[in-house]
């Protein structure tokens, strides 16, 4: 039991959470005696003796869980632990349950753990669209479908679209770019388990007096500021699932900068490189923002500072100003990966080099450049300054231009080419580009000032946000899941399953959000539990097909199950693609290069005679130095 | 390589199904009914771009599908396709044309912002305010006669909607006017609006605004000028003193349409 105490693992980190909550209540019964407060709450809002340990019982969790050991030793001058490569790989399926240092365990956390939280959101949409099937109260009350909406699209935006994409690029990125892992482990790891105990808390607020945070996922001020106690919930999770989001993205910026493989210059990286460099450029610099805004509305909650407070002194519009200028961003964080998966997918399956590969980097960091310059197309109708509406049109409409270029371009790699059809992420890769273009070209209307002030806050918005992040983003997921797959597990899934997937999602995503269009324009307003009669019949269609595309995910939970289990093992290269992760095994070694690949030439030569991307261990690469495993590793 | 491709049958095929889906789409009244000045600017708007898209989405659908059907690869067929890289003048002109397109979309979509924000001299004054769940609605120049749920307005002449908030955020909307504006608390924001059809409408709170969100709504009567006199006439109930009180430390934040030179 004493050892269990002193090792790193679940038993200390359940200690660690406990006394951790007990020091937070303790600190706020002490603070509020000294400050003459009545130790016990009496305030409506605020609920410090629940806020304070829930921000530090996650940290004790941590800190017992081992996160922070080797960083503790080595800050308080105690002999530090050798690296014994203890804490890398995975034997047994035991070895996803604790600290681990590999990217691939790491990826392979991410990704699971980031499906659960779908699973569950997915979950609360369909709960959403049975209160919406017919109008009138069904199953839930108003307050609770407001908990539930908001808490949907938490779980989805925050621990499933953002995450996942972590997680597959922890997986492939350095395998892509010939290196023996991330450039921070340790950093890597900690960065994975902030984003449970992010879900967690967010999951945990319908625990909560007065239910689950119920302002939206926007949590608009001052809503939010008034909110019962379970707002305080997502204010704190929001942290953790940024500062997880933040730290990630450094470690990507880093290992993309500096740990190419010998000959990786940045115009040979594959486009996946490309995009989570332009994401994490986008992460480094403006989840910040959010962070800001979470902790100014928790402030405003518990501590009685006035920011959004209009009586105090402060300004309620700034809330929006603030959150748009990371949540437009966001918007590109949650789709510059997928972008860069498609790339990766049509290549291959289409036999052919990308069409413009320049351009196609290029138009990633113009998309940076320009997301930064648009958040206040969000706000044309909330009452800011009426000169800001015109320029934010103008720079939305052109953000056009480079997302344009990319779908022409993967259109153009499809010419003359070879295409194989056969897998189900090829499958998913193309009808991203016709979903995502009708959702381009929805976003395109909703940058005119005049159209955006009649469907703004309607289902019109609930529909083109579910044709990017549905129908894009998660298109692209599905894709990379199944392209990589075989990689991460060594095994094949099953196409005919695949199949059966890709399809019923495809019909449900459209039957869904299709007539939602519709609805929004004719006069549904968003975020209600209740609406007018005349939209009836549209909405039991809406709820229809919703339930369709919630079953057909649940072939996909079987075929990855079964088939990680049970599929026929696959080759170290089954889609014969180029880039250098397809060139070791499947799932590739335990360092993943016995010597540090030679890159030779671009990623996607297809077709040209006796063109190489790289040259691996055993054919002829120069001994290079293998770059040590033990980099930042202080 | 662009000389292999039947580029003047794509193009027919584009053109075919851009006229397809405009002829389906456009007859379409999306928006509801108009019953403002704004509404049918608007929806001409709307089906301008229907149109513009239109050609977008075919021109995508049309190089998709055709790459599909003459690009597949035959059974058994292990080799990989044509070495190509890329074709400079391709990207350009699939660079400069959609930016030529969204410059015509955000240009005319101000011209229509400006031409429908432009403030008349004889407009009517409405003070609108909400709180949860409820609107009421004051009229500074009828003696601060003040309405409960109903809101009246003549037609055929400018409204400036005063929108208030006295605890969160609301947004005003009535559809078939076109016209939404947020309600802010501390601020005073403006919505311009010229009822041009009489009738009865639903005001709709578009904004979050708590448990009953969903059911906060008002009537709106759009009248002849004569019935809303009358109607303003025998509004027995002036607005309250602590909503007067409020909306005096209110600021204005946007009195100032863009484009309307100042009103």
């Amino acid at each position: 039991m004493v050892a269990a105490i002193k090792q790193p693992g679940w038993i200390r980190g359940a200690l660690g959470a406990l006394l951790a909550a007990a020091f937070g209540v303790g600190l706020v019964v002490i603070l509020r005696d000294i400050s003459g407060l009545p130790i016990w709450q009496t305030e409506q809002t605020g609920y410090p003796h629940v806020v304070v340990p829930l921000i530090t019982a996650p940290l004790g969790f941590l800190a017992g869980f081992g996160c922070f050991d080797y960083w503790l030793r080595w800050a308080a001058g105690m002999p530090t632990i050798p690296e014994d490569h203890s804490q890398h790989g995975a034997k047994s399926w035991k070895d996803y349950f604790r600290f681990n240092t590999d990217h691939k365990v790491i990826g392979i956390q991410y990704v699971v753990t980031t499906f659960c939280f779908f699973f569950i959101g997915g979950l609360m949409a369909m709960m959403i669209r049975a209160e919406l099937a017919q109008p009138g109260a069904q199953i839930v009350e108003a307050s609770t479908f407001n908990g539930l909406f908001s808490t949907h699209a938490v779980l989805m935006i925050f621990v499933f679209v953002i995450p996942v994409f972590a997680g597959l690029a922890n997986y492939v990125l350095p395998l892509m770019i010939g290196a023996p892992d991330m450039a921070f482990p340790r950093l890597n790891a900690l960065s994975f388990w902030m984003l449970p105990l992010a879900g967690l808390m967010f999951i945990g607020s319908f625990l909560a007096p007065g239910g689950a945070f119920d302002a939206g996922w926007t949590g608009y001020a001052p809503l939010s500021t008034g909110a019962p106690l379970g707002q305080s919930f997502f204010n704190l999770g929001v942290q953790f699932a940024g500062a997880s989001s933040i730290a990630t993205a450094l470690n990507f910026l880093v290992t993309i900068i500096t740990m190419r493989a010998p000959g990786m210059t940045f115009w040979r990286m594959p486009l996946l490189v490309w995009a989570n460099l332009s994401t994490s450029l986008l992460v480094v610099a403006a989840t910040p923002f959010i962070a800001g805004a979470q902790f100014m509305v928790l402030f405003d909650r518990v501590l009685g500072t006035q920011f959004f407070q209009f009586a105090g002194g402060g300004d309620v519009i700034s809330y929006q100003h603030i959150f748009w200028f990371y949540s437009h961003p966001a918007v590109y964080i949650m789709m510059l990966p997928g972008f860069g998966i498609i790339s990766e997918v049509i290549s291959t399956h289409a036999r052919k080099p990308i069409f413009g590969y320049r351009l196609m980097a290029l138009a990633l960091i113009g998309i940076v450049v320009l997301s930064y310059t648009v958040w206040a197309h969000h706000m044309f109708v909330a009452g800011m300054s009426s000169w800001l509406r015109v320029p934010m049109m103008f720079t939305t409409l052109l953000i056009a231009v480079p997302t344009g270029i990319k779908i022409f371009s993967w259109l153009g790699t499809l010419y003359f080419g070879k295409i194989h059809t056969y897998s189900t992420a090829m499958l998913f890769a193309l009808a991203f580009i016709v979903t995502f273009t009708i959702g381009g070209i929805s976003g395109v209307m909703l940058g005119m000032v005049p159209i955006d002030i009649h469907v703004s806050d309607t289902y019109f918005i609930v529909a083109h946000i579910h044709f990017v992040l549905f129908g894009g983003s998660v298109f692209t997921i599905f894709a990379g899941v199944y392209h990589w797959f075989p990689k991460m597990t060594g095994r094949m899934y099953d196409e005919k399953l695949g199949r059966v997937h890709f399809w019923g999602t495809l019909l449900g995503t459209w039957g869904t959000f299709i007539p939602m269009h519709w609805v929004g324009m004719d006069g549904m307003p968003r975020r209600v539990s209740d609406y007018a009669v005349q939209f009836g019949d549209w909405n039991l269609l809406i709820s229809c097909f919703a339930f369709i595309l919630g079953a057909c995910q649940l072939v996909f939970l079987y075929n990855m199950i079964v088939s990680w289990r049970f599929g026929p093992r696959a080759g170290g290269n089954p889609w014969r693609a180029n880039s250098i992760e397809w060139q070791v095994s499947s799932p590739p070694p335990i360092f993943n290069f016995d010597e540090i690949p030679r890159v030779v030439g671009g990623p996607y030569e297809y077709g040209v005679p006796g063109a190489k991307h790289a040259i691996m261990s055993g054919e002829g690469a120069e001994v290079s130095q293998p770059q040590p495993t033990t980099v930042g590793s202080s | 390589m662009i000389g292999r491709l039947p580029i003047a049958k794509m193009f027919a095929a584009t053109i075919l199904l851009t006229v397809v889906i405009s002829a389906v789409m456009v007859p379409i009244n999306w928006d509801g009914e108009q019953a403002s000045t704004a509404a049918p600017k608007i929806d001409t708007l709307l089906d301008v771009m229907i149109v513009l898209s239109a050609f977008v989405f075919s021109l995508v659908m049309v190089m998709l599908f055709y790459a599909l059907w003459k690009f597949k690869v035959k059974p058994g067929d292990e080799t990989d396709g044509e070495p190509i890289h890329g074709n400079t003048r391709l990207e350009v002109a699939w660079t400069l044309i959609p930016t030529v397109i969204v410059l015509f979309g955000a240009g005319y979509s101000w011209a229509v912002l400006s031409d429908i924000e432009k403030t008349d001299e004889n407009r009517l004054t409405v003070d609108v305010f909400s709180q949860q769940f409820a609107w009421s609605f004051g009229y500074p120049e009828q003696g601060n006669a003040w309405s409960e749920g109903e809101l009246h307005v003549p037609v055929d002449r400018q409204v400036e909607f005063k929108l208030h908030a006295q605890d969160v955020l609301h947004s005003f909307w009535v559809p078939e006017w076109r016209i939404k504006m947020d309600n802010v608390p501390g601020i005073t924001t403006t919505a311009i609006v010229t009822p041009d059809k009489v009738g009865t409408y639903q005001l709709i709170c578009t904004e979050l605004c708590g448990f009953g969100h969903a059911t906060m709504r008002a009537t709106v009567v759009v009248e002849p000028p004569a019935e809303f006199r009358e109607w303003t006439a025998a509004q027995k109930l002036t607005v309250p003193a602590p909503l007067m009180e409020s909306i005096k430390q209110d600021s204005e934040v946007n009195p100032i349409p863009v484009g309307s030179g100042g009103a």
